[in-house]
């Protein structure tokens, strides 16, 4: 932890969004048992792979998700109201109410979009990092996927793309252990991603994923690297999944009581908090005060989003095309 | 008796289970690959496997009775099994695979397009592909633009491959039986909104569909038939899959107001039953449509191509479809369920036809 000195501003700035996406996602929970919200796939227990990494991130640079992004989607600013409303399904929504939990996107925030096909965001992000360096920007592009996305082919087409020519892309695998209801373990040839970077000439990582300031920090390297045009980066965080794969479903139909607990007990928000504390970067009083902060903007995310209207029927077809208004 | 009947009353995803595992017995050449069809792969001496059984159930407690060697969980490599299926199905086996959702077609077109649907054809008649791909199809559960096509149509268009929609519980075994045992590859599209549903629930009045008893037997649905599932002399409401149901309620509401309407249920897109469509147009005189699948280049599109072509000279109205807008699926509610075709359209059509 004493590899890079993290300043302390962004250090509760990481406690804020952390606390800020788990508060979130156990509104949009209850959302959902009131009939509000149509499912969606919960991230808690994996609030710091993409906290951590967008501590590096700037104006211009690009995340992209999947399936499972309202962490991704947080921890790179976008509005919570307007996240809120699009999963109540309402016109002032990230998406206007027309891509709900899967699709979340925010392009003037550097967030292209969540996406409900497995690894399908991949090679979208390595075109966003080609685009960058053929524009001469310094910016990055970082594509966040499972451990699931490991079986799709494209991401190893993507991953050779990037290196022979060089692009900013980090490729970050959210290994929670489960592609939907298939543990890693029988799915992944090995047992690792990260070494699979070694096929592909680029640097592979495999980072504690439940440590916010071990995800900044040894994410470190990639971004430079990336933002020195020196190529690409494969990180495969190690995180944990609490809730089943989507709202309602059962996980200890395949994981027993006692991984849950196991993993529970490293929760990201604990260790932070404990960090904080510990090294005196604040007192309890002020870790208090930026709950209830992040409660209130979370309770106005739904204020705000039952206040907003569902869109007009003429929505339906707008934004197929350009021009077919 | 009327227990045993009641008892006989399967859902559509059990149906399915007992169309899989009674080929399974019956052909061990047969067997099952997909996502999480077994869920849980790897952890059997936890208790764990089963986790799943597929997202929809339809393969629940197969791999209790066949092992992990027949009912094959994967990793989320479409193209990867979807492939290995067709080489599979080329060497001897009969395997049945697993497509989570159509949409999920584009991760794997290749191999279902490229070397399913064309690798006999090529290959001069020297190869047979007995391969059976079973998908999910339909909106109306806010699963938004890529969990909720009804892709049908993309297939049908493609020579070489035969595409089956059931609409009920019945069809759905009597279907997967007869394309399991085919010689071709054969593509099942399950609606989502239909597989937790037994026929009772799916609303069968009398003298509609197959009945609410699906029978214990093996027994083949025919492929590239459709089937006349209300009889009527007034109009013709064609139906796929799901939009069946949606058919039988605007039948109701229309025989409420004095017309006696015919259901086609065409449960095969590919090959298509025009002999059946237009045997009933030619007594009907109008035709409506009805389909879930984008409008453009669709089997829609297809049946009133050939309702026009064929059938012309009966006609006292041109054929209507009622469709899904050229749009892809939306999330919010209303805009979803505007998305739809409802009975309300159907009945409008039909009345635009009839008076």
């Amino acid at each position: 932890m004493d590899t890079q000195k993290i300043d302390d501003k962004l250090l509760m700035q990481f406690f804020e969004t952390m606390v800020t996406i788990r508060l979130f996602e156990e509104e949009c929970r209850r959302q959902a048992d009131l009939g509000k919200l149509r499912g969606m796939h919960s991230s808690i227990g994996q609030e710091a792979v993409p906290v951590g990494i967008c501590g590096h991130l700037k104006e211009g640079d690009y995340i992209l998700g999947t399936h499972r992004s309202h962490h991704h989607c947080i921890a790179k600013g976008v509005d919570i109201n307007e996240m809120m409303a699009e999963l109540l399904g309402k016109s002032t929504g990230t998406n206007r109410g027309k891509g709900g939990t899967m699709h979340i996107a925010d392009i003037d925030k550097g967030m292209l979009g969540a996406n409900g096909v497995v690894g399908s965001n991949i090679p979208v992000a390595t075109g966003a990092a080609l685009s960058a360096k053929m524009r001469g920007t310094d910016n990055v592009s970082v594509v966040f996927f499972g451990d699931g996305a490991t079986g799709q082919g494209v991401l190893y087409e993507s991953m050779n793309l990037a290196s022979i020519w060089k692009l900013p892309v980090i490729f970050v695998c959210e290994n929670n252990r489960y592609a939907e209801a298939t543990p890693f373990e029988y799915a992944i040839a090995g047992g690792n991603v990260s070494n699979r970077a070694a096929g592909f000439d680029m640097p592979g990582i495999q980072v504690d994923g439940q440590s916010v300031i071990e995800m900044f920090q040894k994410s470190t390297p990639a971004i430079e690297k990336a933002r020195n045009g020196d190529g690409p980066t494969l990180i495969e965080a190690l995180t944990y999944r609490y809730q089943g794969h989507f709202g309602g479903e059962n996980p200890q139909s395949y994981r027993t009581k006692e991984e849950e607990e196991h993993y529970k007990s490293k929760d990201c928000i604990k260790q932070i908090r404990n960090y904080l504390i510990e090294e005196e970067v604040c007192g309890q009083d002020d870790l208090v005060r930026v709950e209830k902060d992040a409660s209130a903007k979370v309770e106005q995310s739904v204020k705000f989003a039952d206040d907003s209207s569902f869109p007009e029927d003429k929505a339906l077809y707008e934004d197929v095309y350009i021009s077919n208004s | 008796m009327a227990q045993a009947t009641d008892q006989r009353a399967l859902t559509y995803a059990q149906a399915v289970n007992e169309a899989l595992r009674q080929t399974m017995e019956s052909d061990n050449k047969v067997f099952v690959m997909g996502e999480d069809i077994a869920g849980g792969a790897g952890r059997e001496d936890q208790g764990k496997s089963d986790a799943w059984g597929g997202v929809f159930r339809l393969t629940k407690g197969l791999i209790g009775d066949f092992g992990p060697d027949r009912v094959r969980d994967t990793p989320i490599s479409e193209a990867g099994f979807l492939g290995a299926g067709v080489g599979a199905a080329a060497t001897g086996m009969r395997p049945v695979v697993d497509l989570m959702f159509s949409g999920f077609f584009g991760v794997c077109a290749d191999q279902i397009v490229n070397n399913a649907a064309k690798m006999r054809y090529m290959f001069g008649g020297k190869i047979t592909l007995p391969l059976t791909i079973m998908t999910s199809t339909g909106a109306g559960t806010a699963s938004a633009a890529q969990h909720s096509e009804t892709l049908y149509s993309l297939f049908a268009h493609f020579p070489g491959l035969t595409c089956v929609a059931p609409s009920d519980p019945y069809t759905a075994k009597g279907l997967f039986i007869s394309a399991i045992r085919s010689d071709d590859p054969v593509i099942i599209f399950n609606h989502k909104l239909l597989m937790g549903r037994t026929a009772k629930s799916a609303d069968i009045g009398e003298g509609e569909g197959f009945g609410v008893v699906v029978p214990e037997e093996m027994y083949e649905v025919p492929i590239g038939k459709a089937h006349i599932d209300r009889e009527g002399t007034d109009i013709t409401l064609v139906g796929i899959s799901y939009t069946t149901l949606v058919c039988r309620d605007a039948a109701r509401e229309l025989e409420s107001q004095g017309y006696s309407v015919e259901v086609i249920d065409l449960l095969s897109v590919s090959p298509l039953d025009s002999e059946t469509i237009l045997n009933s147009v030619k007594k009907t005189r109008g035709i409506v449509i009805v389909d879930e699948d984008y409008p453009r280049c669709s089997v829609a599109s297809d049946i009133s191509a050939l309702v026009a072509e064929e059938a012309f000279d009966y006609l006292d109205a041109p054929p209507v479809r009622i469709t899904s807008p050229h749009t892809p699926v939306p999330y919010s509610l209303p805009l979803e369920m505007l998305y739809l075709p409802s009975k309300e359209k159907v009945v409008e059509a039909a009345l635009g036809i009839l008076e």
